[in-house]
């Protein structure tokens, strides 16, 4: 009988000190030698992390009521505008919200400087009504002062991500950072071998409820992140070739630490915010052991011109030429560069194994599973007057 | 012999002066104009590097130093916040001159100045904004 174990019997194991916990990054290493068989009797649990520019992300406040009391129909933080539909008191920034007069400073940094400890400065407007009277307040506020502050992120953790390259005469500025003219560099975004849903291609250990690490402290997944696609084709190693699968996660952002999470900006592009996220992946029988022990080398991803509408494919590489500093495309070699930090990944990677090791976390079945075959709808123009 | 990089700083009225020619006759200096900009009648900054015996280098910059040139070392004019740095990797993007790599073990980032040409693209590049180079 192949070994299977429960997510219990590896929670015992935590609880007595007794489970084994590599980093995905060791358990590709010993898999040079040992068998999936042989991984799953040896190792308990791997964790998986990236460090990377996550877009759709933001934070939930609840500021508190004043006396008397106001209904925030505008509200600004630093000048950023936040959403102002969610009751009186209650508001989202997001992490690429700014004000266009200023467009290096955003929701983002916003967080960041509450997460800091920073004073900021909130500004409200309401009608004023019957119970809500008051019609303008300004005031400072800071991490201590609000009441909930949770990160709420709607994506996250994109199982692959596309390579970047410029084939037009100009130099562009893109998520994916600058991207020089004629191909003249490359860049590439996830963690490689050590990115959380490319270890767990399947989601058969990660879904709704599962704990995770998440800018510093614990927090959960709580449904598929937006623009999950579960049909993108596959590679022999049955690893999607291209971005893929998301998360939505959420925790405390008064627990987390600025370490890891840092706002952003692209010049003449705009704001977003570096999540540091960790998962960890059960190994409960020989199929998870293989699929934590993918290397570098198993996993492809598309190369796309960023310069060009459509942003057709121009090629397919390993993370392992990624890594290695040039990549090969139409018979030219290109610089890589990544755009997301392995070293912040693998201190994540790390922390988690750490509190894993020391009873401090524990792993979490889901308490219900991703959809399967989703795909996206892209949106269709039905007006005449678009440009 | 060493080389060295200097960043060159032109008063308004020192532009009819064949310095670099003093440099390579004088003092046997081989140079390299690695960058200038020239704004004739108001100031030139130059990008240099400088290869010779370290004592001629030395008075190769005392020489310039006399004829009101401000002549720094490349690398005092390069200012990085290394301890913000989150080992991205967005500036090894545009680095073309390879001074700004990433380590291949630790993937963090090395920052070789004594390579920098002065681009300048690494300050826009970087998402974080911990670059300024004082060359003008």
């Amino acid at each position: 009988m192949p070994k299977t174990k429960t997510y219990e019997e590896i929670n015992q194991k935590l609880r007595q000190g007794k489970a084994v916990v590599l980093t995905a990054e060791e358990v590709t290493q010993m898999a040079q030698h040992a068998s999936p068989a042989e991984i799953v009797e040896k190792v308990d649990v791997v964790t998986t992390a990236t460090f990377g520019a996550m877009c759709s992300s933001g934070a939930i406040i609840n500021f508190g009521h004043t006396n008397p009391p106001i209904r925030m129909e505008k509200i600004r933080l630093n000048g950023v505008p936040c959403y102002e539909g969610l009751a009186a008191v209650d508001s989202y920034i997001g992490a690429t919200a700014c004000d266009p007069e200023n467009p290096s400073y955003g929701g983002a940094h916003v967080i960041q400087d509450l997460l800091e400890g920073k004073d900021v400065l909130l500004e409200a407007w309401g009608k004023g009504t019957d119970c809500y009277p008051r019609k303008y307040i300004r005031t400072k506020i800071n991490i201590k002062t609000i009441n909930e502050f949770t990160l709420f992120n709607p994506r996250n953790a994109y199982q692959n991500y596309n390579v970047a390259v410029n084939t037009t005469k100009k130099m562009i500025h893109t998520y994916m950072g600058t991207l020089l003219p004629n191909m003249r560099n490359a860049t590439y975004s996830t963690s490689g071998e050590l990115s959380p849903l490319l270890n767990d291609p399947d989601l058969r250990t990660i879904g709704i409820g599962t704990r995770i690490f998440l800018g510093g402290a614990q927090g959960f997944v709580i449904w598929n992140g937006t623009q999950f696609h579960t049909t993108k084709p596959k590679n022999e190693y049955g690893v999607p070739v291209t971005n893929a699968a998301t998360i939505a996660v959420i925790g405390n952002l008064k627990e987390m630490s600025p370490e890891y999470l840092q706002g952003v900006y692209y010049d003449k592009y705009g704001v977003s915010m570096f999540i540091g996220i960790g998962i960890p992946v059960p190994i409960l029988d020989e199929d998870m052991a293989r699929r934590v022990s993918i290397a570098n080398s198993q996993i492809e991803t598309s190369v796309l011109d960023y310069g060009t509408v459509g942003q057709p494919k121009l090629g397919q590489v390993t993370y392992e030429q990624l890594q290695s500093g040039s990549i090969k495309v139409k018979g030219k070699k290109i610089r890589t560069a990544p755009v997301s930090s392995l070293a912040k990944a693998r201190k994540i990677a790390d922390e988690l194994k750490a509190w894993l090791q020391n009873g401090k976390f524990e792993i979490t079945q889901p308490v219900q599973m991703f959809p399967k075959n989703t795909s996206l709808n892209s949106l269709k123009e039905t007006e005449a007057d678009n440009d | 012999m060493i080389k060295k990089r200097y960043v060159l700083n032109f008063p308004p009225d020192s532009g009819d002066k064949a310095l670099s020619y003093h440099l390579v006759r004088d003092y046997d200096l081989r140079i390299n104009i690695l960058k200038a900009e020239v704004y004739p009648g108001k100031r030139g900054s130059l990008l240099l590097e400088l290869q010779g015996k370290k004592e001629n280098i030395e008075k190769g910059v005392d020489y310039l130093t006399t004829h009101q040139v401000i002549c720094e070392p490349l690398d005092k004019r390069i200012h990085f916040q290394h301890e913000k740095c989150i080992d991205c990797g967005n500036c090894t993007a545009v680095c073309f001159a390879g001074a700004l790599t990433m380590n291949r073990e630790t993937w963090k980032l090395q920052f070789d100045k004594d390579k920098c040409v002065v681009c300048e693209l690494c300050i826009p590049a970087c998402p974080l904004h911990l670059f300024e180079i004082d060359f003008r």
